[in-house]
């Protein structure tokens, strides 16, 4: 049959085209990909004037969530205040290829500066080495990207101090034993599963040992996902005290749930939520408390973070200073991490002071 | 049929797949009047990048259109193809042999769709209904929810490099000989007349002489195949293999392949037009970003051309039959 030999020559060019070469496994190249590519080479100057008009572009996770909103509008804000040019770009979906066309858009309208959260550590990387090699600068934001691919990253707070904040709150919330579960957003995010592995750590502490953590679910940051999944915990879970959701998106959706259900007062929940999407079940009782960085100062730090490396002032190494406006002056740590702060705790008797 | 039908049949499939190609042409030049840095070499490249699994898979596809049956699989594939890339790179299998296994399985999973079609003859739209979604499942229960990302640099640089000094990405290689493989098939041999002609009349042609079923079978087979290697490419060219890698895709090929002129009903359609699909969508997109389009605006224009794509070819044909009554 010739249709069947025409598809054969196709497999046969296909399989060529791509299988070339000796055994290339992943023990051989190990480290090969983790060598970070000084780019950003030249000093340091602390006292080099900060630019005027640099283009500062923002691309978030996703557009159109609200805690991203505040990030940004942030950062507008700060990129108001030095004179800059702010754009906002980003796709509809949280996939990680998405953002890549994004990024390439960016370096064609030559921007200074991309403030960027990775959807996925690794996806972005090409396009983001091939921005700096373009002149741009690249900070991180929310969801780090490789090390070796960005100049620096805000961290809203330390790893280790969210992770901690959210079992002490969980703790005083079980009364010091019972189960609790953990709502997160999706499972690859690196923030949230840096956050979990820290409350793993706290968890198998003696002074924990009664507090059980039954489940870590997953609401892909959807509000209809995160609301089934709350549902779902608490039906396999009928012990169940607390939910830990560290997540703004999973939080909402979980108060949403027992608000309205039968587990209202029983089951705690608590987490990282934004005070305006929370406001009506901390009055209503459901939560008690939760907590949050300020997240407009997140945006507002990338901005001037961006501009400080865009001037020169600071290139990314460990130890280098530089003044952020209004929040006052900064110091970059090591691997260009730069810390925002502690999270704020926000109760019934605080949370008017915040609207955001 | 007679000759005077076949003719003006011709003539209407010559006159569409000539509008758009012009169509995408003008689009081409006004882009790159209008659109700051769209015609330069770098976009040139992003923009053969982000094209590279919709061409691909968009060839199979097209052939399959042309019988009257359909593949909505082709992503699931593309996904359960990277998802076993991970997984066997994981497992520290050389990647000379991870790739082959890969396009492999994406033949397997096609074949699965064809014997579905051909053998049980159940609907190709309720069969890769159901295998997209089986499919994407395995992935991630192959992968679960992780991602691997340390492939070897040499291929990751290959798929987003260039060839020598020049702008030509590398993979356009790729695209360019199974487009050429395509047509041939498609528009000068026996295989590609088959095609036309099931999709014309199953029974017609089976009176000819030939065998619809084994041939959507290995139609089937070609098109899991090439989402298997656009799997493959996809998972280097963004160094990340993950299970929900290429979700959402098959819609935008059959957009493109419709876009290009391909009769969603089988019998009519050619290669050249849904390339020009193809590039006419992706240039579109890749020009409206750069000049800040929001992502909203967007979709809503990429949803009018084709609504318009599937309209025009109608009413033409309704003013030309009223012409002749």
């Amino acid at each position: 049959m010739s249709q069947r030999k025409s598809l054969a020559a196709l497999a046969v060019v296909a399989l060529a085209l791509t299988a070339c070469g000796g055994g290339t496994t992943k023990s051989d190249t190990a480290g090969e990909n983790t060598a970070a590519p000084a780019s950003t080479a030249g000093k340091a100057d602390p006292n080099a004037p900060l630019k005027e008009g640099l283009k500062i572009a923002y691309l978030p996770k996703q557009l159109n969530n609200p805690y991203t909103d505040v990030e940004v509008g942030g950062g507008k804000v700060a990129v108001g205040e030095i004179k800059g040019e702010y754009k906002l770009v980003g796709p509809n979906d949280a996939s990680a290829s998405s953002q890549v066309s994004y990024i390439n858009t960016l370096i064609q309208q030559q921007q200074d500066v991309i403030v960027v959260a990775a959807n996925d550590p690794n996806a972005v990387c090409p396009s983001l080495n091939q921005a700096r090699k373009a002149g741009i600068k690249v900070v991180t934001f929310d969801s780090d990207a490789s090390k070796a691919c960005r100049d620096a990253f805000i961290n809203q707070a330390t790893t280790q101090g969210i992770g901690e904040s959210l079992v002490k709150m969980a703790s005083e919330l079980a009364g010091g034993s019972g189960e609790i579960a953990i709502l997160s957003a999706t499972p690859n995010a690196t923030n949230q599963n840096s956050w979990i592995k820290v409350m793993q750590t706290e968890l198998a502490k003696p002074e924990n040992a009664k507090l059980k953590l039954v489940k870590i679910a997953y609401g892909n940051d959807d509000d209809q996902k995160s609301f089934t999944e709350a549902q779902g915990l608490l039906q396999s879970y009928p012990n169940l005290k607390v939910i830990v959701s560290p997540t703004t998106v999973g939080i909402a959706a979980a108060s949403r749930y027992v608000s309205a259900s039968s587990y209202k007062g029983k089951v705690a929940i608590t987490g990282l939520g934004l005070p305006n999407q929370m406001r009506q079940y901390v009055k209503d009782g459901t939560v008690k408390k939760f907590a949050l960085w300020n997240p407009a100062d997140i945006g507002y730090l990338a901005a001037f973070a961006g501009a400080a490396l865009s001037s020169g002032q600071i290139t990314g190494a460990e130890g280098e200073k530089f003044k952020a406006g209004k929040l006052g002056e900064y110091t970059v740590g090591a691997d260009g991490e730069i810390v925002l702060g502690p999270p704020t705790e926000f109760t019934a008797t605080n949370i008017d002071d915040f609207n955001f | 049929m007679s000759a005077e039908l076949t003719a003006t049949r011709g003539a209407r499939l010559a006159n569409w797949n000539v509008a758009i190609i012009a169509i995408t042409v003008i689009v081409l030049i006004v882009a790159a009047a209008t659109v700051d840095s769209f015609g330069t070499s770098r976009n040139f490249g992003f923009l053969v990048l982000d094209l590279l699994p919709i061409a691909l898979v968009a060839l199979p596809m097209t052939l399959v259109i042309v019988t009257g049956e359909i593949d909505l699989s082709v992503a699931s594939t593309l996904g359960l193809s990277s998802a076993v890339m991970g997984y066997l790179w994981n497992a520290n299998q050389p990647i000379e042999t991870i790739i082959p296994v890969c396009l492999l399985l994406g033949a397997v999973l096609g074949a699965v769709n064809g014997f579905f079609v051909t053998v049980l003859g159940l609907p190709s739209l309720a069969v890769t209904i159901g295998t997209f979604a089986l499919y994407r499942g395995l992935a991630f229960v192959v992968l679960g929810d992780g991602a691997v990302a340390d492939f070897p640099a040499l291929y990751t640089d290959w798929v987003t490099g260039t060839i020598g000094g020049t702008a030509i990405p590398n993979v356009l290689i790729i695209i360019v000989v199974l487009a050429v493989v395509f047509g041939v098939i498609l528009h000068a041999t026996p295989v590609g007349r088959a095609v036309f002609a099931v999709g014309a009349s199953e029974q017609a042609a089976r009176f000819a002489g030939i065998r619809p079923g084994r041939l959507k079978f290995w139609l089937y087979v070609a098109s899991g195949l090439v989402a298997g290697l656009a799997g493959v490419l996809w998972t280097l060219r963004y160094s990340s293999a993950r299970a929900d890698n290429g979700a959402g895709l098959e819609l935008a090929v059959v957009a493109a392949v419709l876009l290009g002129g391909v009769s969603i009903f089988g019998g009519k359609g050619a290669l050249p037009g849904v390339i020009a699909g193809v590039v006419l969508l992706g240039s579109l997109q890749n020009a409206l970003r750069l000049s800040d389009v929001s992502n909203e605006a967007l979709n809503v224009v990429t949803g009018v051309l084709l609504i318009v794509s599937v309209l025009a070819p109608n009413l033409a044909r309704s003013v030309l039959q009223r012409r002749r009554t």
